[in-house]
């Protein structure tokens, strides 16, 4: 009897299936290409001896989109959606570039200058302009949501519109490249041999989860998704929830804009973070979490992530032409909608029914 | 009387006041500009967003279809359709063949999609994404480059100038006609068929259109097929209007035209708005690009920021206005 609860609680976990795409693609590569597995140490005079690999690949280029699914968990899981975060990804990147040096926009001023490797801000204030400007976006969005009761579709179209040209007016329209080391820290350093964007996503991460998790705003969340009319009558301020939500979702866009940023050296107002919206969306769906909202798993999400760019690096390492990408993953998600389809839920409800019942009688 | 009036600004008041935004900002170009008071302006700005209306004439149907119908397919639909035909004409297809094999495509493809959200129950999202990642990946497997459209027959229709009568120096393109084409029979099906009210009485309520036995699961694949069949079109226009064919085409156009439905007074509930208003969405949007053409200093990013301004103001007049009606 037991083993059979064990099979049960294993199937009905909602890290089973992103887990289980997770190993047959891993599985795949395995198979047919057993060196995208390899690790091997690189010697790396700027930040110190780090591992080097597919495998890290996936963490690091991924980190961007962990960091942003992780918001977007909260978001869809009030019954909302944000379509923002790859403007916010575009502004924070933006804002990041100009505070580093305001002169890099501008062509008359000569070259000497626009390439010194020095910047105009302390990179303390940089991170904090960039946290406040992600702060903004979650706001504004919160607010024609949550108070003006505007449908979070629209709401968030408004700024998805409009951000890549709030961010093209903060560069000036031009794709800047940034010059000062320190900055590229965030994307390329590494600690401990492992790269510092997989520190950012475990320490935001592990905030969130505190935040959901170990206080009573988690089954708020979900009781908003479920139902927001109860939720007001059980005297929750069902405004201020999902206000929270839409914040906590523009500060991880802002944080991987940062981290964007950092990583390939420029900021491009009109294509950083483009379709990133929609790449969050399918990780949070792939995750378990309905679109419905309700009940979420942040953990489920970034496997979700995960998943997106295991099977990205990996159609890379199969020599996929870089654009080709698009139509392989338009395959991945249609894997994705036939597994959680009803069809095959039913299907799959059988089967583990009868092998469920089949152990009942054996034991 | 008073009443009456009341009444129609209340029922109509999304429709009314997008048309009088779009006179008031051509109006405020006009005077700015005064070059924008020639004919040829307003009608340049039915060439150059032909294809954005198109694309928002389908777009309309599947938001008003309801149940959070969405179609972020479109431009890789265009760019699909514009790669494909133009690497069939290349190798010697005749254009006879070319285009209503295109227009087939594009049908198969929205039906696909509506068929994938009908009968697998999956969010229209997340199925038009597919269906964005599918046919923009396919537009690049066929070629990674622009193809150029060298056709005899293409280059005839795209650039045959159709003078409009009684008046100067004003033209327009064969082209340019088959968006209004397709406007009138939206509105057809939309006001006048089975098919239309069927779509609105969905867009109110999916469970009490079925209750009454309206044949809701084929209007919506129906739904997303005619979209799709719109997309080509605009893929056809726009191959036609660049005489090329280029994976890359028309990136970003399902959010504009999803910013003309709503500036154009659909609800994206569904079930409330019309393709007139969708119309004047378009119009405004291009006569926003028409300003900044003619200003020469303000930057083109400029247009995102005011669509995107336009976008809060329609949704404000639409919540306000719904209220009222609730309320009368």
């Amino acid at each position: 009897m037991k083993q059979m609860s064990f099979l049960r609680r294993i199937r009905d976990s909602r890290l089973f299936w992103p887990l289980m795409a997770w190993f047959i693609i891993l599985l795949f590569n395995a198979i047919v290409k057993p060196s995208f597995f390899k690790l091997s140490i690189m010697p790396d005079p700027v930040y110190g001896n780090h591992l080097y690999g597919n495998l890290i690949d996936i963490f690091n280029n991924g980190a961007p989109l962990i960091l942003v699914s992780i918001g977007m968990t909260l978001v869809i899981a009030t019954g909302g959606i944000d379509l923002s975060v790859g403007a916010v990804i575009a502004i924070s990147a933006a804002m990041g570039t100009v505070l580093i040096n305001p002169a890099l926009g501008q062509k008359l001023i000569s070259n000497e200058i626009l390439t010194r490797n020095a910047t105009n801000t302390p990179l303390p204030l940089i991170i904090l302009a960039d946290l406040a400007a992600g702060t903004l976006c979650g706001l504004w969005n919160g607010l024609l949501v949550s108070r003006a009761r505007i449908q979070p579709m629209v709401a968030t179209l408004i700024l998805m519109v409009a951000g890549r040209g709030i961010a093209q007016l903060i560069t000036g329209g031009q794709i800047m490249t940034i010059y000062y080391t320190p900055y590229f820290w965030f994307g390329n350093g590494y600690i401990l041999g492992l790269p510092v964007s997989i520190y950012i996503v475990a320490l935001v991460f592990i905030l969130v989860w505190l935040l959901v998790r170990k206080t009573a705003i988690g089954l708020f969340i979900e009781s908003v998704g479920t139902n927001a009319r109860s939720t007001y009558y059980s005297g929750i301020n069902e405004q201020n929830v999902t206000l929270l939500a839409y914040v906590v979702c523009g500060i991880c866009g802002a944080i991987a804009g940062l981290i964007f940023s950092s990583y390939v050296h420029s900021a491009d107002g009109n294509n950083n973070g483009m379709y990133y919206e929609l790449d969050a969306i399918l990780a949070v769906v792939m995750g378990g979490t309905l679109m419905t909202g309700g009940r979420f798993s942040i953990f489920a999400s970034i496997i979700g992530a995960v998943v997106i760019w295991t099977f990205t690096v990996t159609v890379y390492s199969l020599g996929v032409p870089a654009n080709a990408l698009l139509a392989a993953k338009a395959v991945l998600v249609l894997v994705v909608i036939l597994l959680y389809s009803d069809f095959a839920r039913r299907l799959r409800y059988q089967l583990f029914e009868r092998r469920g019942s089949h152990h009942g009688t054996a034991n | 009387m008073v009443q009456r009036i009341k009444l129609y600004i209340v029922q109509n008041g999304p429709l009314l006041l997008t048309f009088a935004v779009f006179l008031l900002v051509y109006f405020v170009g006009a005077q700015m500009y005064p070059v924008m008071q020639k004919p040829q302006v307003f009608f340049n700005l039915f060439i150059n967003d032909s294809s954005l209306l198109l694309v928002s004439i389908g777009m309309t149907m599947v938001i008003l279809s309801g149940g959070g119908g969405i179609d972020l397919s479109v431009g890789g639909v265009i760019a699909l359709v514009s790669t494909a035909s133009a690497a069939m004409l290349r190798s010697g297809v005749s254009p006879y063949v070319v285009l209503p094999l295109m227009i087939v495509m594009g049908v198969a493809l929205g039906a696909l999609m509506g068929w994938i959200i009908q009968y697998l129950k999956v969010q229209p999202f997340i199925a038009t994404l597919m269906g964005l990642y599918f046919t923009r990946g396919m537009a690049y497997i066929i070629s990674l480059t622009s193809v150029t459209i060298k056709d005899a027959v293409y280059k005839k229709i795209a650039l045959t100038p159709i003078y409009i009568p009684f008046m100067e120096k004003a033209y327009i393109y064969p082209t340019t006609l088959v968006g209004p084409i397709m406007l009138l029979i939206a509105i057809y099906l939309l006001s006048f068929s089975r098919f239309g009210r069927t779509i609105y009485a969905m867009g109110n309520n999916e469970q009490s259109a079925l209750l009454m036995g309206l044949a809701v699961p084929r209007t919506k694949v129906l739904v997303y097929a005619f979209s799709g069949l719109c997309s080509a079109l605009a893929g056809i226009v726009f191959s036609m209007s660049l005489l090329a064919g280029y994976g890359q085409f028309a990136t970003g156009m399902e959010l504009d035209s999803i910013a003309s439905v709503v500036i154009g007074g659909t609800s994206l509930a569904g079930g409330v708005g019309n393709v007139i208003g969708t119309l004047f969405g378009v119009l405004i949007h291009g006569t926003i690009v028409s300003i900044l053409q003619f200003n020469g200093t303000l930057s083109s990013w400029w247009t995102r920021i005011g669509v995107g301004v336009l976008t809060l103001i329609a949704i404000g007049i639409q919540s306000v206005t719904y209220i009222k009606r609730k309320h009368s």
